[in-house]
């Protein structure tokens, strides 16, 4: 027998215990600090970043699928793919040329065609793209690096459109790829991007493996979000589904995975004690919560109904059911933005301001007719966040003397229940809860939740032209005080109108072991820059 | 004996058919839709509903039947709505993790609740039969995710000795594939371990009153002939009952070890599948389940043949 049989034998069958050591393919130093493992807050369950627009399938597609700019750590498009555009002098023609020695993973360069097709899908799907789309005379290819987008009417928002963080992303795939129906997903997944996803190991719901892809170009410019040198400092990143947040916590202290992107809240006390572990807040734009009232059935169909709920409405309630006694994770809101962004308003924002008053509230309500009909209050039993909101809602309808119809279900029901604009006893509903990611709520343009455009706003359908006029007031503005101005007034609109109800901004942890360094704060896990010692 | 198990097998069939019709009828009437979680939260109504009519979930039932079935007919389960994968790949991806979940629990169960039970009805009445009872009382009441949480904060957090989750497969070892089973297998078995052993002691103490075991110590036989040989075979039909009706919990119990232990095996991507209306997946998970199921039930028939010469079919 040689020494090579017997080793395999060991490896093979081995005697348990005595040959843990020597059974696993036992990496070396180098190897497991070139590999990261990797909790996401969610399966990765599909890997179209167009068709699902899932935050989950972003963060994966942006290590995958470069964009043509990026949007940075202060919230400024800057290019990524591109090497330089060109604006006609009446804003109507753009001309873009890309930077030279971009490949596709299977090693054709990338090229003006492969970006038409892919701004294409991408516009159709997009609310900005779809604005883009309907002032859209041509978008061609010139040559090979050249691309020219013509435009009926000036689009000063350009730039932030092709680098913006909110799904669904403006990546870059081959033409071929990029012309699936954006109703449908794509077959294959040749990325642009800096990391190559290995689908030979994907297991759904339960793994997903990124390799490193050598030919990739980063710019110069240091990473700042997506924008920036995308240098790639770990040679695989293996993304292990942890369903269970006690599990996972587990699996990090005991040095199993390396990087978890959101603990529980409950879990943090505990991490925070390990001295292998680092603690952080994720995302600095944190998260705006959302209790979306339905305008077109009573009693949210009247003004003054939902008035009295903002005037009840205690958003310290709604985060401390969420986030307990940190006060380092959560601040009230009174509007509608994001705090600590350059567009934030508190405009109007005295409804939600000072005490709470039931007596006002329950006037408000009776002058809207209301006379005890059920409200139907869809809560999401298997979100954290929603089931929280859910409780603290209809605990305060009760309080205004409202008949709640209290809806205990999961997220699958919710969003298809939502969508239905028959009245609440046909399938119907009345209140559903949500959050929006604070990177989705820095300007108009990304914000489909504070729009007022009625049948086609988003679900609720609220309709406010006061809204509506101060959202193309912004799209229209010169400069940033013109911006800042129309979203002053926006906020305003939309608090008197109550377009929905913010129920407080909140923050949230991502834990990870002190031999990774490198995590950067934003509102997506960035794995560029990102290195780990064994 | 061969014909009867061509014609459990063969009927079989229409069971699958029924089970078929069922779960089809009971998703579709189900609330919920996989396009609304599949466009994400910040889509618009209409793009759920472009999203719906791609799927064709948007056609009449008995049309989006008939070609279900047609498709099963023909040894296709289908694609999955979110991975674009084959339903019988994403089944074979899973099967092996829980099948040796299943495995290694069930022969840890035996090996251990039936001695446990022979000993129990051995000493019936004594201080071993009322610790064997009450250790099987509080198996029985404690959740299997309290037992897994237990377990695993003690041997892998505390101890260091066992991984806390994950899975490997078997193609790279014995002891790296038995070493993420063993909490697992564990915590699963615990309650089933209790259930076997409860039934094997009834089983044990009723044989252990025919005039047969008192002949046979009058012969002069020893105990543990007497116990494992003798009394043990006549107790055994029971017994096999109720392992093979555990199957049937020991794959619902595996929906939550896997859970817990983060397993990648069929159980989880059941609970992912119903969580996001993946109709496919549910659909194809359930009938292989319902198969396995009739499988057990044939093989339990089949045991009792060997243990019980009285039993012919």
């Amino acid at each position: 027998m040689d020494r090579r049989t017997l080793l395999k034998g060991f490896a093979g069958v081995g005697s348990l215990a005595a040959t843990a050591g020597l059974s696993m393919p036992a990496l070396s130093q180098g190897a497991a600090a070139r590999t990261l493992r990797f909790v996401p807050q969610a399966n990765l369950a599909n890997f179209d970043p167009i068709w699902g627009t899932q935050y989950v399938v972003r963060n994966a597609a942006a290590m995958v699928w470069d964009t043509l700019y990026g949007v940075d750590a202060a919230l400024q498009p800057q290019r990524q793919m591109i090497e330089s555009e060109e604006t006609s002098d009446d804003g109507l023609v753009w001309t873009f040329r890309l930077r030279p020695g971009l490949k596709f993973h299977d090693g054709e360069p990338v090229r003006s065609k492969d970006v038409v097709a892919s701004l294409t899908r991408w516009s159709a799907r997009d609310p900005m793209g779809l604005m883009l789309k309907a002032i859209q005379n041509e978008l061609v290819a010139v040559d090979d690096r050249t691309f020219k987008w013509s435009l009926k009417a000036p689009y000063p928002k350009m730039l932030l459109a092709l680098g913006k963080n909110s799904t669904p992303i403006a990546f870059i795939m081959p033409e071929r790829i990029a012309q699936t129906d954006p109703f449908k997903q794509i077959p294959d997944y040749i990325g642009s991007g800096p990391m190559k996803f290995a689908k030979s190991e994907w297991v759904p719901g339960a793994k997903a493996v990124f390799e490193k892809f050598a030919d990739y170009t980063p710019r110069q410019e240091k990473a700042s979000w997506l924008a920036g040198g995308k240098q790639m400092l770990i040679d695989r990143i293996e993304w292990v589904v942890i369903p269970d947040p006690a599990t996972a916590a587990a699996a990090l202290q005991n040095g199993e995975v390396d990087w978890w992107e959101n603990p529980i809240t409950d879990l943090v006390p505990s991490l925070k004690k390990n001295r292998n572990i680092n603690v952080d807040i994720a995302d600095p734009l944190g998260n705006i919560g959302s209790f979306r009232m339905n305008h077109l059935h009573p009693p949210f169909n009247d003004v003054k109904a939902r008035r009295a709920v903002l005037t009840a409405l205690s958003q310290e309630d709604y985060m401390r059911a969420l986030v307990g006694d940190d006060p380092a994770l959560w601040k009230p809101l009174p509007g509608f933005f994001t705090p600590d962004t350059p567009l934030y308003s508190e405009a109007g924002g005295e409804i939600l301001k000072g005490k709470r008053d039931l007596t006002v509230a329950k006037k408000l309500l009776a002058e809207s007719g209301y006379s005890g009909q059920p409200v139907t209050c869809l809560v999401a039993q298997d979100q954290p966040i929603t089931k929280a909101f859910g409780d603290v809602t209809a605990d305060l309808l009760k309080q205004m003397g409202m008949n709640v119809d209290f809806i205990a279900t999961d997220w699958g029901t919710v969003g298809s229940r939502r969508a239905q604009k028959t009245p609440p006893g046909q399938g119907g509903w009345q209140v559903f809860h949500t959050w929006h990611a604070g990177a989705d709520c820095v300007n108009p343009a990304v914000y489909n939740a504070v729009r007022g455009t009625g049948d086609k706003a988003w679900f609720g359908w609220p309709t406010s032209e006061a809204v509506e006029k101060e959202v193309t007031a912004w799209f229209g503005a010169k400069n940033l005080d013109e911006e800042k101005a129309a979203v002053g007034r926006l906020n305003k609109a939309a608090l008197e109108d109550v377009v929905y109800a913010p129920t407080g901004f909140f923050l949230s942890y991502t834990a990870w072991r002190k031999n990774v360094s490198g995590i950067a704060k934003g509102p997506l896990p960035f794995f560029w820059g990102v290195s780990k010692t064994a | 004996m061969l014909s009867y198990i061509l014609r459990r097998i063969l009927s079989t069939l229409p069971v699958m058919g029924i089970v078929a019709l069922f779960v089809f009828s009971l998703l579709y009437i189900a609330p919920g839709d996989p396009a609304a979680v599949i466009a994400g939260d910040q889509a618009s109504p209409a793009d759920v509903e472009r999203i719906r009519q791609s799927l064709g979930l948007d056609r009449p039932f008995l049309v989006q039947f008939s070609s279900w079935l047609w498709d099963i007919l023909h040894g296709n389960l289908g694609t999955s709505i979110f991975t674009n994968l084959p339903v019988a790949k994403m089944i074979a991806q899973r099967i092996e993790p829980t099948f040796s979940l299943m495995a290694i629990t069930l022969v840890l169960t035996i090996l251990v609740a039936v001695p446990l039970g022979v000993v129990a009805a051995w000493k019936a009445g004594s201080w071993i039969d009322r610790t064997i009872m009450a250790f099987a009382v509080f198996a029985f009441s404690l959740p299997v995710f309290v037992v897994g949480y237990v377990l695993a904060y003690v041997f892998a957090l505390q101890f260091e000795w066992l991984p806390v989750q994950g899975y490997t497969p078997l193609s790279n070892g014995v002891w790296p594939w038995f070493q993420n089973l063993i909490l697992p297998a564990l915590a699963l078995g615990s309650v089933y371990i209790a259930l076997i052993a409860r039934i094997t002691r009834a089983s044990m103490l009723e044989v252990l009153q025919q005039d047969y075991v008192r002949t046979a110590r009058a012969k002069g036989l020893d105990q543990r002939s007497i116990l494992f040989i003798h009394a043990l075979k006549n107790a055994a039909v029971p017994i096999v009952t109720v392992i093979g009706i555990g199957i049937a919990l020991l794959i619902g119990g595996a929906v939550v070890t896997e859970s817990v232990f983060a397993i990648p095996g069929l159980g989880r991507l059941t609970i992912d599948a119903i969580l996001r209306r993946d109709y496919p997946v549910i659909q194809g998970i359930v009938l292989l389940f319902s198969f396995l199921y009739v499988l057990v039930n044939l093989m339990v028939d089949v045991t009792y043949t060997l243990v019980d010469p009285r039993i012919r079919y």
